[in-house]
């Protein structure tokens, strides 16, 4: 110590110092947030492919083919990315309950961690649309509200309706409800086109101007009903059925005590 | 005397001099008016017509009919800044910013469609109960016209806010005027001052929804009102009521006071309606952009049998000498309408004809006693359900997961099968209540009390039906049927042969009844 200390005014000990320091500082950062990114090495990707083909090859190929190549009555999933494969298995719409019309949403089959795998599997064949991070998915911060309501008046409500409640489509298939679903896979759908919708894709719609639908989409989930119960918010034909089972109704009711005989 | 009194008689005094207004007023106080629940309904009717004025009227303080472009800066978030006819603009405002406008607009439109449900359901009755027959046709065709009026004055007052659901009806009410043969095109020019959507369609619709129609209404009510207090009100048969008499109310005070009362309820009905469901939510919507359309657009429901009718109809079209025929909107849209409105208005006539009964009818019928017309009525409301159902497809086959193809299959292959079974079954149905009527007055009323006679044998004792019960299952008349032999006496044939066939077959079938019980049979049991 005493040998150190004799240096301790040295011209060199100052900048010596704080290069020792700013090393020190550099490579403690540098290995804590290497801990903190989780970046998957390629081992562990190639765990989780390793899984995802198990759960594939369980779980999906008996219609898409040992090797995503698709058959009679399932399509191919060569090049439909991992988006795709996270929108379809994670609404639940995969693995289908019923062949007729279309597939429809319900409780997930699969856990979190099993979609994943089935992702990175599908998406390590062939490349495809991927998963939106959080990052890509700050609706809040990106999206314009109005404007997204222009957007979705424009591509969306014909066939989802204007607000968002979904509509029939031509032989028994149609327009899912688009309320309760996850942002993630409103992404999804706009960029993979699931099913009878179309895909809209960057040129079509900018990432911005799809969150500018999806933050829309999110306020009118969110948004009270201003005038009081709604029926469904599917127009005129409930609002009629009202009428005449409740305001007709009341009214006979009325008229019936009105004109009953006094006893 | 009070010196109330006396100043009341005065003041009548001072008016009578002038108009001479005493020996009426003593006549109409005097009118009496029958009651029955169903009459009630023509009130509710008139009722909505005032409400639909006084909300009417306050809306128009705020609404800017006008298709001026603005930008919306109002309080509605997801629109701010988004262009939009000045109409669209004001109806926000309406419904956001003015105190009470957003309960005003749902009164208002809550109340056109219990006023067009009243009217429909007030037509009903006076259809099956007969109430059209003479003297009073012209009531009753006076009555098509109010309907026929309140069908397009419905339609305009939900196209004015310039939402998109409105502009979709407005396109929708373009594409079938523009299908009027010949003429079509230049009509649709002349009545939106241009292309679809033009500039000039809102703010003369506006003149029109709240100046002309109103207006011609309020005088047809008038006169109809008037002629139903001239004419007086029919009755249901029972004792003591004739065709030369009406048994009910006076006017003072029980009438007065349950009519007044009426009013009231009719209101808190709607306001009811208004403060808790919501009606035309136009800010969902968004503005009227004719590139935009949503997923299930309707029209209000008395529309949308009409609209439900196109659904159905098959692509047809003919191009013929540089014209295009539009086979799929004309019949759908203006040739089946325009025949099912003239047949009702000329029913009253049409009905005379096959009877032959030229006398006047103050006595209501039984819908069960008129089986023809009774039949005719519930194939004609078949008609219209099957024709809602295929106007509301969209909405039953995402509700009940059904397919939008099959549902319009159904309704193109019912509307023709359906009403002509209801027909039928309707008349089959007349003539088994008729033949319980029958029964009730021969063998009384099953009491479940058994009796065990002095040889054994168990009957149940029947209890014989009141006087009046009585009365009113046997007054009605049975009509024979018309006969006219095609010839006359000298053997000469009559002209006219056909037609005399047709009327003497209709009159055939409108004559088809069980037998009632007859004053000879009555007198039998009355000696048991």
């Amino acid at each position: 110590m005493k040998r150190l200390s004799r240096y301790r005014r040295h011209k060199a000990a100052a900048p010596l110092l704080l290069i020792i320091a700013l090393l020190g500082i550099g490579t403690t950062f540098n290995i804590v947030s290497a801990a903190v990114k989780q970046t998957p090495s390629a081992l562990e990707r190639s765990v989780l492919i390793e899984e995802g083909k198990a759960i594939f090859l369980r779980g999906c190929s008996s219609c898409h083919g040992l090797n995503l190549e698709g058959g009679a009555i399932a399509p191919s999933l060569i090049g439909v990315g991992a988006a795709s494969v996270d929108f379809q298995v994670g609404t639940g719409r995969m693995p289908m309950a019923d062949m007729s019309t279309q597939a429809a949403r319900k409780e997930p089959v699969y856990s979190e961690e099993e979609v994943a795998a089935l992702a990175a599997y599908v998406a390590s064949l062939a490349p495809g649309p991927a998963i939106p991070t959080d990052e890509d998915l700050n609706y809040e911060r990106d999206g314009n509200l109005a404007e997204g309501g222009v957007l979705f008046r424009n591509n969306c409500a014909m066939c989802h309706n204007f607000a968002g409640q979904g509509g029939a489509l031509t032989q028994g298939k149609y327009a899912p409800t688009l309320m309760g679903v996850e942002p993630k896979h409103i992404y999804e759908a706009l960029i993979t086109g699931p099913q009878s919708m179309p895909v809209f894709s960057d040129k079509t719609l900018t990432p911005e101007e799809k969150l500018s639908v999806i933050k829309w989409i999110k306020a009118a989930e969110a948004e009270p009903n201003l005038g009081g119960a709604t029926m469904g918010r599917v127009g005129p034909v409930t609002e009629g059925l009202l009428v005449w089972v409740l305001g007709l109704g009341l009214l006979i009711a009325v008229a019936v005590w009105l004109t009953a005989r006094a006893r | 005397m009070t010196s109330a009194e006396k100043r009341l008689g005065a003041a009548a005094n001072f008016v009578d001099e002038r108009l001479g207004a005493a020996s009426w007023v003593k006549k109409s106080l005097n009118k009496v008016f029958p009651d029955h629940w169903s009459f009630m309904f023509g009130e509710i009717c008139m009722y909505s017509f005032i409400i639909l004025l006084l909300s009417g009227t306050f809306l128009t303080l705020w609404f800017d009919p006008s298709q001026r472009e603005v930008v919306y800066e109002g309080v509605y978030e997801p629109l701010k800044g988004i262009t939009m006819s000045a109409a669209y603009a004001s109806t926000l405002d309406i419904s956001f910013e003015i105190r009470g406008g957003l309960l005003m607009r749902q009164i208002h439109h809550w109340s056109a469609n219990i006023f067009m449900a009243a009217i429909v359901a007030h037509l009903l009755r006076v259809f099956f109960t007969g109430a059209f027959r003479k003297p009073r046709e012209f009531n009753w065709i006076l009555g098509i016209i109010l309907l026929t009026l309140g069908l397009v004055e419905g339609l305009l007052g939900y196209s004015l806010p310039d939402d998109l659901l409105s502009g979709t009806g407005l396109r929708i009410t373009a594409a079938i005027v523009q299908a009027i043969p010949l003429v079509g095109t230049y009509l649709t020019f002349f009545l939106f001052g241009g292309a679809f959507p033009g500039v000039g369609f809102l703010p003369r619709i506006f003149t029109i929804h709240i100046l002309l129609l109103p207006g011609i209404f309020l005088a047809v009510i008038t006169i109809h009102v008037m002629l139903v207090w001239y004419q007086k009100h029919t009755q249901f048969p029972g004792p003591g009521r004739t065709e030369k008499n009406v048994v009910g109310h006076p006017i003072l005070p029980v009438y007065m006071a349950k009519a007044g009362g009426f009013f009231f309820i009719v209101f808190g009905v709607t306001a009811f309606l208004s403060a808790v469901a919501s009606i035309n939510p136009i800010w969902l919507y968004g503005p009227y952009t004719p590139g935009q359309i949503s997923a299930g657009s309707q029209p209000d429901w008395y529309m949308g049998w009409l609209d439900g009718l196109v659904r159905m109809a098959p692509p047809w079209e003919t191009h013929a000498l540089g014209h295009t025929i539009s086979w799929n909107i004309l019949i759908p849209a203006l040739i089946v309408p325009g025949i099912i409105f003239t047949g009702m208005a000329f029913y009253p006539f049409i009905e005379a004809w096959i009877t032959g009964d030229k006398r006047e009818h103050h006595l209501l019928d039984r819908p069960r006693n008129v089986p023809n017309r009774t039949a005719l009525g519930v194939m004609s409301i078949t008609f219209v359900i099957i024709s809602l159902i295929n106007g509301g497809n969209d909405i039953l086959a995402t509700h009940f997961d059904l397919s939008i193809n099959q549902i319009m299959w159904f309704s193109r292959i019912s509307i023709f099968i359906l009403p002509p079974i209801a027909f039928v079954v309707t008349k089959r149905l007349c003539l088994s209540l008729q033949r319980a009527d029958r029964d009730l007055v021969l063998h009384g009323v099953e009491t479940g009390q058994l009796v065990r006679m002095p040889s054994g044998e168990f009957v149940e004792i029947h209890q014989p039906i009141s006087d009046e019960k009585r009365w009113i299952l046997t007054s009605h008349e049975q009509p024979a049927a018309l006969e006219l032999p095609a010839s006359d006496a000298r053997g000469v044939r009559r002209p006219g042969a056909i037609k005399n066939k047709l009327r003497v077959r209709l009159s055939k079938a409108n004559a088809v009844a069980i037998p009632k019980v007859s004053p000879g049979e009555l007198k039998e049991i009355e000696h048991h």
